[in-house]
C-alpha cells in the first residue's frame, strides 16, 4: 500500500513537472519572436507612444524573467516582478491574458472553440474503432490469408496517407462528385462525418494493427484452448475471450492517440474549415500574429494532452491487474 | 525480406535518384510562370500538368523531392546523433544522470504533442527551411534517445564490457568503442520510420504555411496552393499528394522490413 500511495506520488509529481515545464516553455517562447509583439500588431509605422501604450496594456514593458542580461553583458535581478511569474499567476487564476488584437479574454476565445475541436477528436476516435476492431480481429484471426494481408496494406496505407493528403480526396468524392456532405463548415449534424473519417484514418490504421497482433498473441493463450475444450464456439472464445483481454493494450493506445488526435486536428480543421481550436490557432493567432492566443491555444491543447495521457495511464493499471499488482 | 520491403527499398531508391538528377530530369523552370497556361491538363508539354500560376507540376515534384529527402537527411542525422549521445549517457551512467535525462527530459518531450510543438517554434520563430529544420530535430532526438538508452542499458552488462573494463579502458571508450557498434542496430530501422516521419512533418508544416515559404516547391506547399482550385482542377493536388503518400509509404515499408530482418522474433509474428 505504502509503495502503490508513493508510486501515485511520484507520478503526479512528475505530471506537475511537465506542465511546469510546458507552462514555462510556452511563456518564454515569446521572447523569441523576431522583432516585438508591439511592431507585429501595430505595424512598423507606428510611433514610440503607440508602442509604448501597447506594451504597458499587455505588460509587454515589464522584465521577461527573474534575470534579464543587458547588452554589455550586465546582468540584473529582477525578483518577482516579471512577465513569467505575471503569468503563471494568472494562469492559476484562470487567466490566459488577453488578445494583442481584440484585447478579449484568450480563456472565451480558447473556450469557443474547444468544444468543437474535442467533439472531431472524439467523432474520430469512434471512426477508428468502428474500423480498426472488426478489421483487427478478422485479419487476426485469419492470420496470413487474404484478409489479414488486405487489412494490413490498408492499415499501412492509412499510417502513410497524409492528413492533408486523405481529406481534399474524401471531399473531392464525397461532397464534389456524389454530394452527401458539405465539403467545409459544420452547419449540419451530418458535416462531422469527412473531417472525422479523415482525422480518425490514420488512428484506424494504427489500432487495426494493434488489435491484430494483441488477437494473435491472445489466440496461443492457454485460457483459449481451455475455452474451446470447453466446447464453445469460435465466435464466443473470439469475441467474450480473446477480445475481452486482447483490448487492453489498444485502450492505451486510445487515451496516447487522443492528444496525437488533437494536435492533428490543427490540419483537419484547416482542410475543413472546422471553427475548432486549430483553425483559431492557425487564422487568429499564427497569422495574424497574436502571440498571447498562439500561448493560449497550445498551452490548451498540451494541457489536455497531457490529462489525457495520465488519466490513460491510470486506466490501463484498473484495467490490467498484473501492472496494478506489481 | 517481403515483397513490400522491396517496393519500399525500389521507391527510395527512385526518390533518391529523383531528387539527385532533379535539375536534369525536370522539363521546366520551377519557378517560371506562365499565366496563360494556368492548370493546364497533364500533356506532351506538361506531363502532370500546370498549377494556379502556370507552373510545371511535374518539374515541381521532382524538386520537391529533393526539398523533402534534404529536410528528412538533415533532420534524422541530427536527431540521430543527439538522441545517441544523450541515451547513451543515460543508459551508461544511470542513476541520477538516468533519473534526470530519462524520467524527466524524455518524459517532458514526450509530453508534446511533436507536431504542436513544431508548430510552436515556428510559429514564433518564424517560417523558413532553417527553423523548420530546427524545429522538427527538437521534436525528433527523443525518440533516438530513448530507443538508444533501452539498448546501452542491456549491452553494457554483456561479458566483452566487463572484459573491456578490466582490461583498464575508460569510461568513454568502453562507451563509444565496445558498447556503441553493439546497440545501434534499431537506431536503423528507427532513422528509417524517422524518415518518413520527417518528409510528413516537412509537409504538414508547409500546408500549414509554417514550413518552407512559396515558391519553393515543397510538396506540402504544393497541395495548400492546389486546395482550394482541387473540385475543378483534380490533376494539381493529385501528383504532389501521390508522391507524398508513395515516399512516406517507402521509407515505412523499409523500416517494418528492416525490423522484420534485423529481428527473428518479429518474423515469425
Amino acid at each position: 500500500m505504502k509503495y502503490k500511495l508513493l508510486n501515485l506520488a511520484r507520478q503526479i509529481g512528475l505530471i506537475i513537472l511537465v506542465m511546469w515545464t510546458v507552462v514555462s516553455l510556452v511563456t518564454l517562447l515569446i521572447e523569441f519572436v523576431p522583432g516585438t509583439p508591439a511592431t507585429a500588431i501595430l505595424g512598423e509605422t507606428a510611433t514610440q507612444e503607440q508602442i509604448d501604450d501597447f506594451n504597458k496594456k499587455h505588460g509587454l514593458d515589464r522584465p521577461a524573467f527573474f534575470i534579464s542580461v543587458s547588452k554589455n553583458g550586465t546582468v540584473t535581478w529582477n525578483g518577482m516582478e516579471n512577465r513569467y511569474v505575471d503569468y503563471f499567476s494568472g494562469l492559476l487564476q484562470g487567466d490566459l491574458g488577453r488578445s494583442f488584437r481584440t484585447d478579449r479574454p484568450i480563456l472565451d476565445m480558447v473556450m469557443e472553440r474547444y468544444p468543437a475541436t474535442i467533439k472531431l477528436a472524439l467523432a474520430s476516435m469512434l471512426v477508428a474503432i468502428a474500423i480498426a476492431i472488426p478489421l483487427g480481429v478478422v485479419a487476426g484471426t485469419n492470420k496470413g490469408g487474404i484478409i489479414d494481408n488486405f487489412a494490413s496494406l490498408v492499415a499501412l496505407l492509412g499510417i502513410s496517407l497524409p492528413t492533408f493528403v486523405v481529406g481534399p480526396f474524401l471531399v473531392y468524392i464525397f461532397a464534389v462528385k456524389i454530394g452527401w456532405f458539405s465539403a467545409t463548415g459544420s452547419l449540419y449534424p451530418e458535416d462531422i462525418v469527412l473531417p472525422a473519417v479523415t482525422l480518425g484514418a490514420a488512428l484506424s490504421a494504427i489500432l487495426t494493427r494493434m488489435v491484430r497482433s494483441s488477437v494473435i498473441e491472445e489466440l496461443g493463450e492457454d485460457y483459449v484452448r481451455t475455452a474451446r475444450a470447453k466446447g464453445l464456439r469460435e465466435r464466443t472464445v473470439v469475441f467474450k475471450h480473446v477480445l475481452k483481454n486482447g483490448l487492453i493494450p489498444v485502450v492505451t493506445i486510445l487515451g496516447l492517440q487522443l492528444g496525437v488526435l488533437l494536435a492533428g486536428s490543427i490540419i483537419t480543421e484547416k482542410i475543413f474549415s472546422w471553427q475548432g481550436l486549430g483553425l483559431l490557432l492557425l487564422d487568429e493567432g499564427i497569422a495574424k500574429r497574436d502571440y498571447r492566443l498562439v500561448q493560449g491555444c497550445v498551452l490548451v491543447i498540451s494541457l489536455t494532452y497531457i490529462i489525457a495521457n495520465s488519466l490513460t495511464d491510470l486506466v490501463y493499471r484498473w484495467l490490467d491487474p498484473r501492472i496494478r499488482l506489481s | 525480406m517481403s515483397r513490400l520491403t522491396y517496393f519500399g527499398i525500389f521507391i527510395v531508391a527512385i526518390v533518391i535518384f529523383v531528387a539527385v538528377f532533379a535539375p536534369f530530369l525536370a522539363t521546366h523552370d520551377v519557378t517560371v510562370q506562365n499565366l496563360e497556361l494556368r492548370f493546364a491538363e497533364p500533356s506532351a508539354e506538361h506531363w502532370f500538368g500546370t498549377d494556379a500560376l502556370g507552373r510545371d507540376v511535374y518539374s515541381r515534384v521532382l524538386f520537391g523531392a529533393r526539398i523533402s529527402l534534404q529536410v528528412g537527411i538533415i533532420v534524422v542525422g541530427v536527431s540521430a546523433v543527439i538522441g545517441i549521445f544523450i541515451g547513451s549517457i543515460a543508459g551508461f551512467y544511470g542513476g541520477w544522470v538516468d533519473r534526470i535525462l530519462s524520467g524527466y527530459v524524455f518524459n517532458v518531450f514526450l509530453a508534446f504533442p511533436g507536431l504542436l510543438l513544431a508548430i510552436a517554434f515556428v510559429a514564433f520563430l518564424g517560417a523558413g527551411l532553417e527553423k523548420l529544420i530546427l524545429a522538427l530535430c527538437i521534436i525528433g532526438w527523443v525518440g533516438y534517445a530513448r530507443v538508444m538508452r533501452g539498448q546501452v542499458l542491456k549491452v553494457r552488462e554483456y561479458d566483452f564490457v566487463h572484459a573491456a573494463r578490466a582490461l583498464g579502458a575508460g569510461n568513454m571508450r568502453i562507451l563509444f568503442t565496445h558498447i556503441l557498434p553493439n546497440a545501434i542496430q534499431p537506431l536503423i530501422v528507427q532513422s528509417s520510420l524517422g524518415m518518413a516521419g520527417a518528409v510528413l512533418s516537412e509537409a504538414s508544416l508547409s500546408f500549414l504555411g509554417l514550413g518552407i515559404p512559396p515558391p519553393a516547391p515543397s510538396w506540402g506547399t504544393m497541395i495548400d496552393e492546389a486546395r482550394q482550385f482541387f473540385s475543378i482542377y483534380p490533376h494539381v493536388l493529385f501528383f504532389p499528394g501521390v508522391a507524398i503518400a508513395l515516399t512516406v509509404l517507402a521509407f515505412n515499408f523499409l523500416g517494418d522490413g528492416l525490423r522484420e530482418y534485423l529481428d527473428p522474433k518479429q518474423r515469425t509474428r
